[in-house]
């Protein structure tokens, strides 16, 4: 199972010192806590994609290529790369290019972004989300699986002999996981495709996260990629820790009572009750992640957020530190003890040069079935 | 005749305890009752008081999502045959925390619901608010609106006649589109699709 972090980019003020970080600082920021992840032991760091302030991340495959430079084993992804207001054509380009220079360490997280303006200044209408992303992520796959494409749709200049390059590392596009707060459709997206679904599992009570994954395992099997617990899912999660969890309270509760999305509302200790917010110690971390499996199952990659709300950078990286010192070291045996043989890992670059060389007249087979659609 | 069952929910949007919307709502709901079992629907009752969900509301208007009290309140209400909504009249409208609640509702959860709607104020002044406030509100849900909808001034509370005929001539009309439609059956957002994937590839 993968561990990691994932970031929104914000540039927040700190609400007990009513400093606003730069936006030099917070770029920065976010290299310091990516180094850190892997030094400690991590898996994977994930970055979201916005276009409008007070968020600082707009080019990731800009930001993952400098990480990718000063790292060796830290997995490299997205959350959310903007499938529906991006080119299809400079995602392919892009993120294929960041993968050799990763030496396969990259994988993507689609999604289609929640800001409504963002979509008429990229030129599109948020009315049309779901179609964009359907029809724009068809087109993905194919630019990374066939060297010429000849294609027309509803959202695009048309393309004719078009070749993206560079062609993927090894002939191997990068693993897609998809992420949604709400839409089945982009579950559905998800099943039919094999690939992974991401719950952000953040904002919402579990009861939800649990009737998205339990659909998209269920779809997962109709479309015969395997049985239903052998689909892939990964969890957000949030967390913030203390040894001792009275101060773990007391330290992020004026964070948390005027954060962005959820602050001047519900309590803390509301919050906590009705979503996977997790505020404590290490050990309650702990035992509330291991909870996780109770209702999505065994999963193969969970992400927690622990540098948004104006929190320090001083801080963050202490809790990178009990992260990797206390927390992940434990789930990680913890699930794999559970996890039944069947149940596959996360899919990583290299397990999918492997299984291409293991099957590759299946690996053709399929490619052309998918050129069929 | 074999009986039909129909469920009924109740939003009421007084503040006042004991309030005098309340108590227009129960006058509502027992004339409705009445009206169903002349019909020969036996009719299960089930009341929200936004009161209690005041600040629920807030939260899920910050959040986004509502908390497991006020999702409660929300599923009676939209998984009800029949809904009767009465909120009190203020400046010229309907209150905002009875909106609220409406608001969070996902905008297609009431579409072909029947409607008895009804409203409280001192004055009779206020009584089109109810024709030119809530209608326009349930139309946009797609919710389908008794004709008569039914408002009480403090003075119709002393005087006879007037109001009791207007709440059982809305209890009738409300039963007729009860018992003209199927009982509820809520569409799941995660039942198997019924467009497939293919046809959202072609563009379908």
């Amino acid at each position: 199972m993968q561990f990691g972090i994932f970031s929104v980019s914000d540039v927040t003020p700190d609400p007990t010192t009513g400093r606003t970080p730069t936006e030099a600082e917070r770029i920065k920021a976010m290299v310091a806590i990516a180094l850190k992840a892997e030094e400690v032991g991590l898996d994977v760091f994930a970055t979201g994609e916005h276009h409008n302030p007070p968020f600082v991340m707009s080019s990731p495959t800009t930001y993952l290529g400098y990480i990718a430079a000063k790292t060796s084993t830290l997995q490299l992804s997205t959350a959310t790369t903007l499938i529906t207001t991006n080119d299809p054509v400079k995602i392919a380009e892009d993120y294929a290019l960041l993968q050799h220079l990763a030496d396969g360490r990259v994988d993507l997280m689609m999604g289609r972004g929640n800001t409504g303006p963002v979509y008429p200044w990229f030129g599109q209408d948020i009315r049309t989300g779901i179609e964009l992303a359907v029809e724009n992520y068809a087109l993905l796959r194919r630019l990374w699986r066939e060297d010429v494409v000849d294609w027309e749709g509803r959202f695009r200049t048309p393309l004719q002999g078009f070749t993206a390059t560079p062609r993927p590392l090894d002939g191997v596009p990068p693993f897609v996981w998809h992420g949604s707060i709400r839409s089945p459709q982009i579950a559905e997206q998800a099943a039919y495709y094999g690939d992974g679904f991401f719950s952000n599992h953040i904002f919402w009570p579990k009861e939800h996260t649990q009737k998205m994954v339990e659909f998209y395992r269920r779809r997962f099997e109709h479309y015969g990629h395997g049985s239903a617990d052998q689909a892939i899912v990964g969890l957000g999660g949030q967390v913030f820790m203390r040894r001792n969890s009275q101060d773990a309270v007391k330290e992020f509760r004026p964070y948390f009572d005027v954060a962005p999305v959820y602050g001047h509302g519900p309590s803390l200790e509301e919050f906590t009750s009705e979503t996977p917010l997790t505020v404590g110690s290490p050990q309650q971390v702990i035992e509330r992640t291991l909870g996780f499996r109770d209702y999505v199952g065994d999963y193969q990659r969970q992400l927690f957020l622990i540098d948004h709300a104006g929190l320090p950078l001083k801080t963050v990286l202490e809790q990178l530190d009990l992260l990797g010192e206390e927390v992940v070291p434990v789930l990680r045996k913890e699930f794999a003890a559970l996890k039944p043989a069947h149940v596959p890992d996360a899919p990583t670059h290299a397990s999918l040069v492997a299984a291409r060389r293991a099957a590759p007249q299946a690996a053709v087979q399929a490619g052309t079935e998918v050129q069929a659609r | 005749m074999s009986t039909q069952t129909r469920t009924l929910a109740v939003v009421s949007a007084g503040l006042g305890t004991p309030s005098s919307t309340r108590l227009l709502a129960d006058r509502l709901t027992a004339a409705t009752v009445e009206a169903l079992r002349e019909r020969g629907i036996t009719a299960t009752v089930e009341v929200v008081e936004l009161r209690q969900h005041a600040r629920d509301l807030a939260d899920n208007l910050l959040t986004g999502f509502p908390n497991a009290s006020l999702r409660d309140a929300a599923d009676t209400v939209t998984g009800s045959d029949g809904l009767i909504a009465v909120t009190p009249i203020f400046s010229a409208s309907f209150s905002g925390l009875f909106k609220t609640f409406f608001d969070v509702l996902d905008k297609d959860a009431l579409s072909g619901r029947p409607v008895l709607m009804g409203a409280t104020a001192g004055t009779a002044r206020h009584s089109l608010a109810l024709e030119h406030a809530l209608r326009p509100l349930f139309a946009y849900l797609r919710a389908v609106a008794a004709p008569t909808a039914v408002f009480a001034a403090s003075e119709d509370w002393a005087r006879g006649g007037g109001l009791h005929d207007r709440i059982t001539r809305a209890a009738g009309e409300l039963a007729d589109l009860m018992a003209g439609r199927p009982p509820a059956a809520p569409a799941d957002p995660f039942d198997d699709p019924t467009t497939s994937f293919e046809e959202l590839l072609g563009g379908r």
